[in-house]
């Protein structure tokens, strides 16, 4: 099991597109994934449960992904991250 | 004639005939499901789940097709929210434990979804809501064959009137035939308000119940600036309101033709006219609406919302578009003004809480104490400098001492350029921004130290009057108007005028209030930074004004015996101003 800490770093937050984008991300491998939030826990594979954090920016989130491919997964996920969730600029 | 009132979703005026989608509230029926059917009711549902993602995996392609990538994202979260664990393993659990039919069962889930959703501070956060019960009521009328009626069947120009506009409602709107529209639920960040806004067509949400008071065909008036929506309008409102759209129109095409106008009065006052922007991807925009260039780029958001700071190359990616894009235009860019509670984000860590932020360890102060930071910044700046006009300004100055150990780390910063031959614009100019009196106050000896002035306006209002504006037991003692900070402005650019000439401009808030553009216009305010969408307006207070009027009006004004009066002598004018030329009405 491992862990790593992202801080929400798009304009929005995990909104719709970039929640859906996490989901896929993490929907491709094998390993589960959790997101804790000030100890609220979340299933990384969980649109729903992604919204229900409404994770806005800045918003620092732990994700622990338990698995064969745990650190594929992390590093995906990170890579999200560095990319800013490809968040173009919706509204103000 | 039936007046509603609502929230004002998208500006505008929409005058026609309403078409009425049906209700989407439809009761849930309850029922027990015998143990030996709790199989064939998890079928059902699966079955309705399929059916389901069939209708959205239709709408994705039309979508793509029609509106795009970003459009058709949204049609993807619809199908994970149609795949998630919550619907596909939580509604089946409920059927199969509490035997109860699907219907039952996946509203329940929903209904607890949403109620979580509601408490959401964030309002956008707190609409994403409509999503999950878009994708419900989809799944809903697939288990109860109810089919909705669709807006494929509007043949004519047409108000919508609908309890709610989903994503996959607003992307079968006919461009042409949907000239407005109005919903009972929604917010304003809500998809449909969205929608409205970037499909440009007047919108009010909320209203509640405008589905049971109106019926298709019935004539409307949708006004999407004050909220409200009128039913069956007399012949006199009918005749305002097309007036009204009337002059939204040709005022919009007024404002069109001012773009390529200079920034003058009818005296021949020249003033720079110039737009403020956060990221280097607004400079295209500013330009389209007429703007000379940028007078100040909030280079914070470069910063923000990320675990590290940007290093020196994204820093210069960022300023060499935007220095390129607005070419022969400058571009004047703002070193970082963040407050220390984002130290951590520049990876500065052990910083203690401050107990009043807006004193503390911000600006200038926080680069200063940590020029590491600051002589990044600098050295993308200069980079980029080359690429254009780039102009360099510090915020929150207080005094001399700052301002020289600011100029004091720019200049070790050039002469390491010079030491790499890394090329610069040698002549770049440098300013600081007037927003602490104490610096308005010393302008006359930190003009021998810069080549311009830039007043912040909200801050130094706020400085000056000691109000935060934002807290409503003092907000009212936020006043533009106060002799004080006007004379602030006026000392600042007398000063800076005076002393080599040094050019002086405001890129706050009051540069964007139309009513106040002319005092600052009689304050001899060389240049106006302003919203990228505020450009237009601001021109044309400048372009039908003289500067002697201008002058005249800042005199009264500031010999005004009270705040109050201040305010009455400007409506005075401005309403005067206005009723020499025909302007969009304003409320």
């Amino acid at each position: 099991m491992i862990e790593k800490t992202f801080i929400i770093n798009n304009r929005l937050g995990l909104h719709a597109r970039p929640a859906s984008l996490f989901v896929k991300t993490t929907s491709r491998f094998a390993s589960s994934v959790k997101i804790i939030r000030d100890g609220q826990e979340i299933d990384g594979k969980s649109i729903m449960g992604l919204l229900m954090l409404a994770a806005g920016p800045g918003t620092e989130l732990k994700i622990v992904a338990d698995g064969p491919d745990e650190n594929d997964v992390l590093s995906a996920v990170g890579e999200l991250f560095n990319r800013h969730f490809d968040d173009d600029i919706e509204g103000e | 004639m039936i007046t509603l009132t609502g929230v004002a979703a998208s500006d505008g005026i929409a005058i026609g005939q309403a078409f009425v989608l049906e209700d989407e509230d439809v009761a849930i029926p309850r029922w027990e499901v015998p143990k030996e059917r709790v199989k064939s009711e998890v079928a059902r549902f699966r079955y309705a789940l399929g059916r389901t993602k069939d209708e959205m995996v239709a709408i994705h392609n039309k979508a793509l097709k029609v509106f795009g990538k970003s459009h058709a994202k949204l049609m993807d979260a619809y199908l994970l929210i149609l795949n998630d664990p919550f619907i596909s393993k939580d509604v089946v659990k409920i059927i199969e434990t509490t035997h109860v039919n699907a219907e039952f069962a996946l509203t329940q889930i929903i209904d607890r979804t949403i109620k979580v959703m509601e408490n959401f501070e964030d309002e956008y956060f707190r609409d994403r809501k409509y999503d999950i019960l878009d994708v419900g009521h989809k799944v809903l009328r697939h288990l109860m064959g109810h089919e909705k009626k669709t807006l494929q069947s509007i043949l004519e120009p047409s108000i919508i009137i609908a309890h709610n506009l989903t994503p996959t409602d607003t992307m079968n709107l006919k461009e042409g035939l949907t000239i407005g529209f109005a919903t009972n639920i929604g917010g304003k960040t809500s998809h449909a308000a969205l929608m409205a806004q970037s499909m440009t067509i007047p919108a009010v949400v909320g209203m509640r119940d405008v589905t049971s008071r109106v019926r298709t065909g019935d004539p409307i008036i949708v006004d999407g600036h004050d909220g409200l929506v009128i039913i069956r309008p007399d012949a006199a409102t009918l005749e305002r309101y097309k007036a009204d759209q009337h002059r939204r129109g040709e005022a919009e095409r007024r404002l069109e033709d001012l773009r390529d106008l200079p920034a003058q009065t009818t005296d021949g006052h020249r003033i720079t006219l110039a737009a403020n922007i956060e990221t280097s991807d607004d400079v295209k925009m500013a330009l389209s609406h007429g703007a000379e260039g940028i007078g100040l780029f909030r280079t914070e958001f470069l910063f923000l919302n990320r675990r590290s700071s940007p290093n020196e190359e994204e820093q210069y990616q960022s300023y060499r578009q935007a220095v390129r894009a607005s070419f022969p235009y400058p571009v004047i860019i703002r070193t970082l003004d963040l407050g220390g509670d984002k130290l951590p984000m520049l990876g500065v860590s052990d910083v203690s809480p401050e107990s009043n932020p807006f004193l503390g360890l911000r600006g200038i102060r926080l680069c200063l104490k940590y020029p590491e930071i600051f002589k990044m910044q600098l050295r993308a700046i200069l980079r980029a400098s080359t690429e254009g006009k780039i102009k360099v300004m510090y915020p929150m100055v207080s005094g001399l001492d700052e301002l020289r150990a600011a100029n004091a780390i720019l200049q070790e910063v050039k002469s390491g350029l010079r030491g790499q031959q890394v090329p610069f614009d040698e002549s770049m100019e440098v300013g600081m921004m007037v927003e602490v009196p104490s610096a308005a106050l010393m302008v006359d000896i930190l003009a021998r130290e810069v080549d311009f002035f830039s007043i912040g306006t909200n801050d130094l209002i706020q400085y000056t009057l000691a109000v935060d504006r934002v807290n409503e037991n003092v907000a009212s003692l936020y006043q533009p108007l106060h002799l004080a900070v006007l004379r602030l402005i006026d000392q600042t650019v007398k000063a800076g005028h005076n002393i080599g000439n040094k050019w002086v401009g405001v890129c706050g808030e009051m540069a964007s209030e139309a009513d106040l553009v002319p005092i600052l216009v009689g304050l001899d305010i060389d240049e106006l930074s302003v919203a990228p969408s505020a450009v237009p307006r601001v021109k044309e207070v400048i372009r039908s004004t003289s500067y002697a009027e201008c002058a005249r009006l800042t005199r009264e004004v500031m010999n005004a015996s009270s705040v109050e009066a201040a305010q009455r002598i400007l409506r005075l004018f401005s309403t005067s101003r206005i009723a020499q030329q025909p302007r969009p009405a304003v409320s």
